[in-house]
């Protein structure tokens, strides 16, 4: 077993894993953060996307022991700090983004991490950001426009 | 009609959905998130051969690794549980979840491990040692009809599970007085929906009650019971928990085989223990795979292009066991001449059994690949008369004046309109500059066509494929419920009686009850009963929750509304005739003065029973359960039957390009109308027919669970089975047509297989008019690059421009 410390949300966590624990094992199982899922397991469907340092990644890839002292951001932090949703989670909801809700966090931390480079991304450019993530209900239409709506509110000073 | 027939407060208005915020902000409910103090965790051991007799199975050294629990094998397991339920009179087709003596598929389970953890699980799984002695096997299903072919039951004496043929009006004569006949052969590959999360399980066995507790990623008609009955216990020792968030099924969530197993070990261990599949698993031995059909198709036409007769055999691949799969071949009778008007018609399904990884329903359950047969059979009809696709269809749409229409096979289509669906989906994709493209394209050297595809969607399923595919089983109800209770403090919450993967059936229930008790649905809870506590449902499958959960909702509000009409009416003093009922609130005609609003009514039922009129229920809840419309009939002898009351229609207009080094085909505009009557909540509608038309894409040009010749799923992970990202899924667009139901309770139609029905179609009409100029076709699903390379290729040779 190693012990590992590392800052998850913004807020210092630490546990004890084996070294063939992957980081999303670790979120889930170990701090029982659940907003992030499992889907193939092996990098395709983006399901358990996190951002590791500000990047989005897949955490059924990485081991819990590699992210020492890194900061990962789960869909559970992507609330504002008063806890209420952010502007692209409630976009998510005013286009109804999603429909079982499996790839959602994924979609998320993906449509996050975009925004934070580029706030006003063409449709091919959100496209291209969620490219990687697999969603079997929406056709992608609705999360597509769920971004964009983000961006324009955002454009618009709301934060 | 082309506008709801009234005006409603909230249905058919944009509202944001219930289900929404739980999951964007990570706070779902999943399988996988249920998590028990002392819970174990299972890892399977699966078969390496598609065929093979277990000589022995040793399981000392995974027993010996520390965090072992227990190892079960099939020998102990089916002995102490109940073959599953087969969906034909086929009792000799026994499954089980485990092996026992024979295996019939490669990826079939073989022994489950239970340990304290699923690595420790799967460590455990691969020292258990199992000695095969390999077998005959069969991949081929045409083979497999062949009189010596390896069996893959034995007992059963055949590897045809099902067949036979149906033949309804004068098709010989039809066929003998056309003008011309065409005859073809259609392939649809062995895809399905593939939901991103895999089927899970969660059991507890609570000896002191007798209750085994399951949370499972499900959507499975009568799943409770046939739990129970494999299990050996009575239904009410079985409590399913339905408020569990299912991630994605479009059908193929059926998970019986994982249910009984893991109920067993939990019972056998008395502790809880968990199963989640992993994605090989899901892929090898889940049982999800769908339809893997052979179509020989027989049309009889007019030179004018008026179709006369067809004749259709649809062969399908159900691999190693069947529950409910070879019923896939049933649905299609309830609209067997698609919106087309031909009456005579013979229909030969054959189900066969191979040694493949077993099919289970996928969204649509079997219309989907029969809508691609059909528009394949009316492109080709066009073809061979040089007429134009489009005018094709118009001389043989059922017209909006001829509904009801009764259609040869016995099911009346309860209203539709087209040809109007077809003009608003040609006006909306823009026919005429979609040509000029098209040809723009093919000038500058460039392959490129012009999908159209005009299907149905049978909805509000009624399962009387049982009764004609198995006369054994007289099913004729289906009927689903809804429980709803007005709390003292006037708040309404309703119950419905199933688990959901996404349809959003609380904003659905929340909405009609808002609407039916003119209250704001944003303030009405909906939650998922158990199945011990919970009214009938036969579950969301067959596009039936917006008319049968939506039809249960509305009517047991109507009875709340009845109740506090009939207690204002007995506190004012006048009859229940003279009240007027506005925003939940009771008054004589407009009379203000005269008047007891819902808060009053809502504490006269609670609290005054000397207020309520003699023979009233204190308190304030309704139940009503609602059965199919339409239905409660067998079918005839010659097989005729009303399948699904409620038909939606779609237009699907589409422009493919295919590049001309690589043969990668590219969508460049998709536009499908759409007709399912009153749409209850439009951005639902719309959603679900977006996510079908992306499936669609899938299974017509990507997706198949390809197996080798000696056996083995090629495909099993989501690098070799591949998924349309959105990158392969072009903007969408949908124009939206109302000819609402005369049959239900808003008008509203099904819509959960809305777009699936029709985009693999589309795509096969668009990628067949991008070759035609090399005149060479394509009939089999799916239309890879590597397959379309291969036809450019020959074609280009044998014109000699290679």
């Amino acid at each position: 077993m190693h012990h590992i410390t590392l800052k998850v949300n913004g807020v210092t966590r630490s546990g004890e894993v084996n070294a063939r624990t992957t980081l999303v094992d670790f979120l889930r199982d170990t701090l029982r953060l659940t907003g992030t899922h499992v889907g193939c397991e092996h990098g395709i469907c983006g399901a358990c996307s996190v951002l590791l340092d500000g990047e989005p990644v897949r955490s059924c890839l990485i081991f819990a022991v590699q992210v020492e002292g890194q900061s990962v951001t789960t869909v559970e932090g992507l609330a504002k700090p008063d806890g209420s949703m952010s502007v692209l989670q409630d976009s998510f909801c005013e286009t109804h983004g999603l429909q079982c809700g499996y790839c959602t966090s994924g979609m998320l931390i993906a449509a996050h991490a975009l925004l934070a480079s580029n706030a006003t991304p063409s449709e091919h450019a959100i496209r291209d950001a969620i490219g990687g993530n697999l969603c079997r209900c929406t056709g992608y239409q609705q999360i597509v426009e769920a971004i964009q709506l983000a961006a324009k509110r955002r454009a618009g000073g709301e934060r | 009609m082309s506008a709801p027939p009234k005006q409603f407060r909230y249905i058919g208005k944009h509202r944001r959905t219930k289900e929404d915020p739980r999951f964007v902000t990570g706070t779902g409910s999943f399988v996988a998130d249920v998590q028990l103090p002392g819970m174990k965790h299972v890892a399977l051991v699966a078969s390496p051969h598609p065929s093979a007799r277990i000589c022995a199975i040793r399981i000392d050294a995974a027993m010996a690794l520390p965090g072992v629990i227990a190892v079960v094998t099939g020998a102990e397991y089916c002995a102490a549980t109940e073959s599953h339920l087969v969906g034909v009179d086929a009792p000799a087709v026994r499954r089980y979840a485990l092996a026992n003596d024979v295996v019939r598929y490669a990826g079939e389970w073989v022994a489950a491990v239970v340990a304290e953890s699923r690595a420790l699980a799967e460590d455990a799984a691969e020292l258990v040692e199992v000695n095969y002695e390999p077998l005959p096997f069969v991949m081929d299903p045409e083979k497999a009809v062949t009189p010596n072919a390896p069996l893959v039951h034995p007992t059963h004496g055949s590897n045809v599970i099902f067949q036979r043929t149906f033949s309804w009006g004068p098709v010989e004569q039809r066929f003998r007085e056309a003008d011309h006949q065409l005859k073809f052969r259609a392939r649809w590959a062995r895809s399905a929906t593939v939901p991103i999360e895999t089927f899970g399980v969660v059991a507890n066995w609570h000896r002191a009650t007798g209750i085994l507790d399951v949370w499972a990623s499900i959507q499975m008609p009568k799943f409770p019971d046939q739990i129970a009955r494999s299990l050996r216990l009575p239904g009410n020792a079985v409590r399913v928990h339905f408020d569990v968030d299912v991630g994605g099924s479009y059908g193929v969530k059926r998970g019986i085989k994982h249910t009984v197993l893991t109920g067993y070990l939990a019972m056998k261990l008395g502790v809880p223990v968990r199963l989640i599949e992993d994605r090989l698993e899901n892929m090898r031995g889940g049982d999800m795979h769908g339809p893997d059909r052979i179509f020989d198709m027989q049309v009889a036409f007019d030179r004018d292009g008026t179709i006369r007769g067809l004749k259709i055999r649809a062969l399908d691949d159900v691999g190693a066991y069947a529950g409910r799969s070879p019923l896939q071949l049933g649905k299609p009778v309830g609209a067997i001449c698609g919106p087309y008007q031909i009456d005579a018609i013979e229909y030969e399904p054959i189900s066969v059994l191979t040694n493949k990884t077993a099919q289970e329903a996928v969204r649509g359950f079997g219309q989907a690949p029969t809508n691609y047969a059909l528009e394949l059979t009316i492109d080709r009809v066009a073809a061979f008369l040089k007429q134009d696709r489009i005018a094709i269809r118009r001389r043989n749409l059922i017209r909006a004046e001829q509904f009801p229409y009764l259609i040869p096979s016995g099911t009346t289509y309860d209203s539709g309109d087209y040809h109007t669906v077809l003009t608003k989906a040609l006006d909306a994709a823009g026919y005429e500059a979609l040509i000029a493209k098209r040809d723009a394209l093919r000038r500058a050297g460039n392959l490129a066509g012009i999908g159209i595809a005009t299907c149905l969607e049978p909805s509000g399923g009624n399962s009387s494929f049982e009764p004609l595919f198995n006369p054994k089983n007289d099913t004729t109800t289906w009927m689903d419920s809804c429980l709803v209770r007005v709390d003292l403090s006037g708040a309404i919450t309703g119950v419905m009686n199933t688990s959901t993967a996404g349809q959003g059936h609380e904003t659905l229930v929340s909405t009609v009850l808002g609407e039916v008790l003119e209250r704001d649905p944003n303030t009405i809870r909906v939650v998922h009963a158990d199945s011990l506590n919970a009214l009938p449902s036969n579950s969301p499958v067959g596009s039936r929750m917006a008319i049968m959960l939506g039809g249960a909702a509305a009517g047991a509000a109507r009875k709340i509304k009845d109740a506090l009409i009939v207690i204002a009416a007995h506190n004012l003093g006048v009859a229940a005739s003279e009240i007027v009922y506005a925003d939940g609130n009771c008054s004589v005609g407009r009379d203000a003065t005269k008047r007891l609003t819902w808060d009053q009514l809502v504490e006269i039922a609670h609290r005054k029973f000397h207020k309520l009129p003699a023979g009233l229920e204190p308190g304030l809840q309704a139940k009503f359960v609602w059965e199919v419309p339409t239905g409660g009939a067998l079918p005839t002898a010659e097989g005729r039957i009303q399948m699904y009351p409620c038909f939606s229609f779609e237009a699907h207009v589409v422009l493919v390009e295919i590049d001309a080094l690589t043969a990668q085909p590219r969508i460049l505009k998709y536009t499908c109308g759409h007709d399912c009557g009153v749409m209850i909540s439009p951005d639902i509608v719309h959603g679900m027919t977006y996510g079908g038309i992306a499936h669609g894409i899938g299974a017509a040009l990507y997706e198949k669970f390809a197996f080798t010749d000696d056996g083995q799923l090629s495909s099993g992970t989501f690098m070799d089975y591949l998924m349309p990202s959105a990158h392969e899924v072009p903007s969408l667009a949908i124009a939206d047509h109302c000819t609402p139901s005369p049959l239900t309770t808003f008008g509203q139609k099904g819509s959960g297989e809305a777009g699936y029905l029709g985009a693999p179609a589309a795509l096969a009409s668009a990628i067949n008019d991008a070759l035609s100029p090399l005149a060479t076709s394509i009939e089999s699903l799916p239309m890879t690059r590597l397959a379309l390379f291969e036809k450019i290729e020959a074609a280009r040779h044998h014109k000699g421009i290679a």
